[in-house]
């Protein structure tokens, strides 16, 4: 399933004509090749599962991009503590008194049970931060992945063998336990644990600990194809033209990783989204008030929650799988797009 | 035979063709280490992939490299680039060393040693396309042709015979044919005084392979280019090269002008090469008979070369003293200046049937005996 390495780009060639002499014939029309991101470009548009859950992803990540203004437009904030503003919303118990958690016209998803914040705005901000953080485990993860994987490859002997053996060894590491494990540790590393922990150093933190674990299969998948490529005769004919080494993994090898790195990149951000959604899950992630997609499921699963208001769990949870599942796919589409081969 | 008079070998004399040389190489040897044993891998061997040969190229001089699949050839033209470090030996171009130049200091001279290889679907970059492969060279050699760049790419687009609008395209939109051309026009790209063509035309169709090859012929006529032209096909290298060297399991064993090593050979393995390209001949029109030479096996494995004569495994001829002395590469009496040949035992200078044939193989004698009862 994930053996997305193709570095040859196309696989539908285009042919011309066969002798394409100097025709004396003056062209008006300039020809213009058709590159291999463009026929990826096209295979792509044809692949109706792909747009389509191409336009969800994108869908997901307008509205946490735009999550401050659709709340604005709604009226309310994810922030605001509806058990004290709107007492007569709730029972003793600070139960929504209306059905389902409190849905109705004013309030959308529903009343959260406890400190009564809007679900609709939580949803809405919790999405928002999830996929930022993933969003940037991802981008420093890519950037980490490329900078070891194709210095592994391209480099090769000492370079290799002393990456290769740091990424064994973090793949030994068991990624949950580590991540609940090292959280307060990194945490602490910012913030004395007596003084109240600030958002961000908590978002920090889940960044760095899901990047430490997280780049070493792109890594791997990196210097494969990039040890593919330093045996390739392009790269031998720019080292006879004289190109240092940089110019040669900056021009010759890198426009031929893209392939395998957009469709890796695609498979591991929803894993990311999943992991941190895990740790909030857990307690070890972002806490309250501070919404979070993963913190709602551990708001659902609590007692008081999980008894008077069963509806609060499919807002996080049907979300998180229509996304999820959406992400998957695309990234099954992009992969096929690049490599027509191996699709079904 | 063996009472030949033994000349040394003369060096840069050069009396059939007159030019000063422009590359010369003197003992290029290349040996990859072979690693193994445990607990700690050490070298345990050295594939001798090519061992001690000397040639030299003159200018405007097509020089041919023939032999086996694993001789050595390719190895020789990376190790003339510099795509790889020598083990021992020299590389001289112009008379300066470039053997151990770092990439700095080679830089002046990189755009005058250029390349085309063997692969077209490997040798160019799929993510660019035809305009920018070519003017790569000079991009990183930092040359601009008076008109811009794209001026020349156009030019030696056409130069190669492909439609200079063509130079927006990418490489997978060309046949095999096209690509190599495209190869050629990167090579052509610096104005280079040497190309060391490494098994150009192998890898495309017959048709094409004509074509390529009057290109390259035309290009180092009118452009006054030297070739090294590395090829296993012995017919294109007597099309194109006007000096011919014969390896053999990292050695070269036979070198000489066009017509001394095609009609006069010496050496029984270029014998042995010779008699192996198939004959073509037209019904009705009888060609003079050729000899005819089987060997048997395969080459010996270069990590452990025979002693003496690296040949003496699959000779017919051979006898005790191949394997004890190895053959100095020397002119023998009765050949013509230049042709130099690695042999204590050589075949006389013709290439006709001989009385009887030489059928090493035993399987192929044993077939022939059975057609020959029936």
């Amino acid at each position: 399933m994930t053996s997305p390495i193709d570095i040859e780009g196309g696989g539908t060639s285009v042919v011309v004509d066969g002798e394409a002499g100097p025709s004396a014939k003056a062209e008006t029309v300039q020809l213009e090749g058709r590159s291999p991101g463009r026929l990826m470009w096209m295979r792509f548009k044809r692949d109706r599962t792909g747009v389509i859950s191409a336009c969800v992803v994108i869908f997901f990540f307008a509205i946490g991009l735009l999550a401050p203004l659709i709340s604005k437009l709604y009226g309310k904030d994810p922030y605001t503590v509806y058990a004290d503003e709107r007492p007569e919303l709730f029972d003793s118990a600070g139960v929504p008194v209306q059905p389902n958690g409190g849905i109705s016209g004013e309030f959308w998803f529903g009343l959260e049970p406890g400190n009564g914040y809007d679900v609709f705005t939580k949803l809405l901000f919790g999405i928002r931060t999830s996929l930022m953080i993933s969003l940037a485990v991802t981008v420093t993860v890519v950037l980490t992945g490329i900078l070891l994987g194709v210095a592994a490859g391209y480099l090769g002997g000492r370079t290799d063998f002393a990456i290769g053996r740091v990424i064994d060894f973090l793949l030994a590491f068991p990624a949950q336990l580590f991540f609940i494990a090292s959280m307060p540790v990194v945490v602490s590393l910012f913030v004395s644990p007596r003084d109240e922990t600030p958002t961000y150093v908590r978002v920090l933190a889940l960044i760095i600990v899901q990047w430490f674990l997280g780049w070493m299969s792109l890594a791997r998948i990196l210097r494969g194809t990039s040890l593919a490529l330093r045996e390739r005769e392009f790269i031998e004919a720019a080292r006879v033209s004289g190109a240092s080494s940089w110019r040669i993994i900056r021009k010759e090898i890198l426009p031929n990783v893209v392939t395998p790195l957009l469709v890796q990149a695609t498979y591991l951000l929803p894993s990311f989204v999943t992991a941190e959604a895990g740790l909030s899950f857990l307690g070890v992630g972002i806490v309250e008030p501070t919404p979070d997609w993963g913190q709602m499921f551990s708001k659902a699963s609590t007692e008081l929650v999980m008894q008077n208001d069963i509806t609060y769990m499919f807002f996080p949870g049907i979300s998180m799988i229509i996304f999820i599942v959406a992400f998957n796919l695309l990234g099954d589409s992009v992969r096929d797009a690049f490599d027509p081969k191996t699709a079904r | 035979m063996t009472k030949d008079l033994l000349l040394p070998a003369p060096r840069d004399e050069g009396a059939d063709a007159g030019g000063e040389p422009l590359l010369e190489v003197s003992g290029l040897t290349k040996h990859f280490p072979v690693k193994g044993g445990f607990p700690i891998r050490r070298t345990i061997g050295a594939v001798q992939a090519v061992d001690g040969i000397d040639l030299s190229v003159r200018v405007g001089e097509s020089f041919g490299l023939v032999g086996e699949s694993g001789c050595g050839k390719s190895t020789t033209g990376r190790l003339i680039t510099r795509l790889m470090e020598p083990t021992a030996g020299t590389i001289s171009y112009r008379g300066k060393d470039i053997s151990r130049a770092s990439r700095r200091e080679l830089a002046p001279i990189r755009s005058e040693i250029q390349m085309i290889f063997q692969d077209p679907y490997s040798s160019l970059n799929p993510r660019q396309t035809v305009g920018k492969i070519i003017s790569g060279p000079m991009e990183i050699n930092g040359i601009e042709p008076p008109g811009g760049r794209e001026k020349r790419v156009r030019e030696l687009l056409e130069i190669v015979g492909l439609n200079p609008e063509h130079f927006n395209r990418f490489p997978h939109e060309f046949s095999g044919g096209q690509r190599q051309r495209i190869g050629v026009a990167r090579a052509l790209a610096l104005e280079p005084k040497l190309i060391v063509a490494d098994e150009p035309v192998s890898a495309l169709d017959v048709s094409i392979q004509a074509q390529v090859v009057n290109l390259l012929q035309k290009v180092q006529r009118e452009l006054g280019i030297a070739f090294l032209f590395i090829a296993h096909d012995l017919a294109i290298v007597r099309h194109f090269s006007q000096r011919v060297a014969v390896m053999y399991l990292g050695k070269i064993i036979e070198v000489g002008d066009r017509d001394s090593i095609y009609t006069r050979p010496r050496h029984p393995y270029t014998h042995a090469l010779l008699s192996a390209v198939p004959e073509v001949s037209v019904a009705g029109e009888q060609a003079p008979a050729r000899e005819r030479i089987r060997l048997a096996g395969d080459v010996p494995s270069p990590i452990d070369p025979p002693s003496g004569c690296r040949f003496r495994t699959r000779c017919w001829k051979a006898q005790d003293k191949c394997a004890t002395e190895e053959p100095p590469l020397v002119q023998l009496s009765g050949n013509r200046a230049g042709h130099l040949t690695a042999c204590h035992f050589p075949e006389e200078p013709t290439t006709e049937a001989r009385e009887e044939d030489i059928i090493l193989d035993p399987a192929l004698a044993a077939l022939e005996e059975d057609t020959s009862k029936d």
